[in-house]
């Protein structure tokens, strides 16, 4: 860099670091997408080999015959473990959307002082522990419990982990949830109290139809968790080939699938190909389910920031 | 308390809509209102002026008791609306906000369609004991809407966003939304400072139109205003009332040399 004798060329050492910390940023910010991207690459490449030689959509999607270690006819149907996968998260949606929303009502709207901010850390610390405590939970707990109550052979199914995915779920989505309630101007609950509505009113009639983009998006990213998530399902479900006809049966999820099979596979086989290929729909369905959340909470955001235009200067006399 | 009492200098002695006596008003340690004796005569448009700070809005805010949900407000003496003690802890809220329409300074109506923003006190208080239906709706919503001079704009649009509206739209669906109700007090808080000229001068015509159904208490900073659009006029000062006349002597010639140096601008 040529040195220059002009006096505003003042390059001490508060630019230098200002530099560094630019550039140090930046690369933060490409190595991110960077990763991103290479994720999707090596997925894609792994899973390209049994994308174009042997992938059949028909048995791939309509096909519950998952047997690629079968010596003379491997078969790659992943239709179970779709419905595997599917059943799992829809069951842990009905149990986590009410309670996370309850919880997100109540820390939002009703609790104050003290009890409001025991009940966020308590939420957040939900939101920590470990999938592998929950797995255990459903073995150790929930199994025992389900075989007892109801009178089943196995306590190991789409009941179980669909109420342990729906726990795991649950505080995250509050969380969000929560956010998405705070994102309301207080001036819409003014009016409506000013109108003489009650609490309840308020919240029902006014505070959840405008924060309903939020709410759906909490809702979006719950279900996102629950597709994504591997070891709970895996020790819950029963891990068995199923498609499944009532709460009572095993399963068997795509991501554990993954997780169980993968290591015992020679890289570059039909199998492992096949395995990737799950983990290329995976991604697929997660991106999917995430960017429309993303929609989501922006629509909600634009049409906040939309009413929150400042007022005009009062007139003086 | 005796509701026959002396008249306030100046008021014209006619049933009074608001009775405050001895109101004092805190925020935390801070006196917002200090021994606040008003009477607001019932049927008529009284204005509330004062410099900034000086508890307009607090006093406003006092009577629906909307001020309470800050939840560090402490309040003493009493006020009454028609005999009702507002102050009491048993009184109805929702009761008294039926009968005590406010109007806010930044226009808010509700992030719903203009037919929810009007129907949404019958939803609430129930007048008949049950929401109103299709027909009634539409009725109410017309009715509601003629009298704030919004229909023959808004007929073919009831399902667009209120907050979507001009301002001064909103200000106008605002003021409509309270009728369906029949509050018997409208409260205002600077109804038209987020207004432009035309937007404020509509909203003044609508508001002196609703004269004698309501009785209209209204804060303005907005001397000419004040002189146009009210009957009868108060002045507060750091948390107490100066002066309260009708409107025209107020302005001709000021009791208070307090009131007359803030009509004559010299407090801004
Ligand atoms: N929420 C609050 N918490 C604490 N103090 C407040 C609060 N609201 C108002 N005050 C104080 O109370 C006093 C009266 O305020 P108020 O808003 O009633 O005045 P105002 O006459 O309406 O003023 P303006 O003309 O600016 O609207 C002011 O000194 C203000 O700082
Ligand atoms: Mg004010």
């Amino acid at each position: 860099m040529p040195e220059t004798a002009h006096a505003a060329d003042r390059r001490d050492a508060a630019w230098w670091v200002d530099r560094a910390v630019q550039i140090l940023v930046l690369a933060g910010g490409l190595s991110a997408i960077v990763f991103i991207a290479g994720i999707f690459v090596f997925i894609t490449r792994e899973g390209a080999g049994f994308v174009f030689d042997r992938f059949d959509f028909r048995e791939f999607f309509g096909s519950p015959r998952w047997t690629p270690t079968s010596s003379h006819n491997p078969t790659y149907g992943a239709l179970a473990l779709i419905a595997g996968t599917a059943s799992v998260t829809g069951l842990a949606m009905v149990v986590s959307v009410p309670f996370s929303l309850g919880a997100a009502i109540y820390i939002g709207e009703f609790a104050t002082g003290r009890v409001r901010e025991t009940l966020k850390v308590l939420v957040e610390l939900l939101a920590a522990i470990p999938s592998v405590v929950w797995g255990f939970i459903g073995l150790s707990i929930m199994n025992p419990l389900i075989i007892q109550v109801f009178d089943v052979p196995v306590g190991l199914n789409v009941l179980n982990a669909g109420v342990i995915l729906g726990l795991m779920a649950a505080p995250i989505m509050t969380t969000i949830a929560e956010d998405a309630l705070k994102a309301v101007p207080d001036t819409y609950r003014e009016a409506a109290e000013a109108m003489g509505a009650t609490r309840w009113q308020v919240t029902f009639k006014v505070v959840l139809p405008a924060a309903r983009n939020g709410l759906v998006a909490a809702t979006l990213l719950g279900v996102g968790r629950g597709f994504g998530e591997t070891m709970a399902v895996l020790m819950a479900s029963g891990h068995s080939i199923n498609l499944p006809t009532s709460p009572f049966d095993s399963v068997r999820a795509l991501t554990a699938t993954i997780a169980a099979e993968l290591g015992e596979t020679a890289a570059g086989s039909d199998h492992y190909g096949a395995l990737f290929t799950l983990g290329i729909f995976l991604f697929l369905v997660t991106f999917a389910i995430n960017f429309a959340a993303d929609v989501f909470v922006r629509g909600g955001q634009r049409k906040h920031r939309r009413r929150g235009r400042r007022p005009a200067a009062s007139a003086n006399p | 308390m005796s509701v026959a009492e002396p008249a306030t200098p100046g008021a014209v002695d006619a049933s009074a809509a608001i009775l405050v006596e001895k109101l004092n008003l805190w925020y935390g340690d801070f006196q917002a209102l200090l021994d606040v004796d008003l009477r607001v005569r019932a049927g008529a448009i009284t204005s509330l002026i004062g410099p900034s700070g000086c508890g307009k809005t607090t006093l406003l805010r006092s009577v629906n008791r909307i001020n309470e949900r800050l939840g560090y407000v402490r309040t003493t003496g009493s006020i009454r609306l028609w005999g009702l003690d507002v102050l009491d802890p048993s009184v109805e809220i929702a009761q008294l906000r039926k009968q005590v329409g406010m109007v806010f300074q930044r226009p808010n109506p509700l992030p719903l369609s203009v037919r929810d923003n009007v129907l949404f006190g019958t939803r609430v208080h129930l007048p008949d004991g049950r929401p109103p239906n299709r027909v009634e709706g539409d009725r109410i919503v017309e009715e509601a809407l003629r009298q704030v001079l919004l229909w023959d704009e808004l007929k073919d649009s009831l399902d667009r966003r209120g907050t979507e509206l001009s301002l001064e739209q909103q200000q106008k669906l605002c003021i409509a939304r309270l009728l369906p109700v029949k509050p018997r007090l409208l409260l205002m808080d600077e109804p038209c400072s987020a207004l432009d000229p035309a937007g404020t001068e509509a909203v003044e015509e609508l508001i002196w139109k609703l004269r004698g159904d309501y009785t209209i208490l209204i804060v303005t900073h907005n001397m000419a205003q004040a002189r146009r659009a009210s009957e009868e006029c108060v002045f507060m000062l750091l948390g107490e009332i100066i002066e309260h006349s009708d409107t025209a002597s107020m302005f001709l010639n000021p009791a208070n040399s307090q009131t007359a140096a803030y009509i004559e601008g010299r407090y801004g």
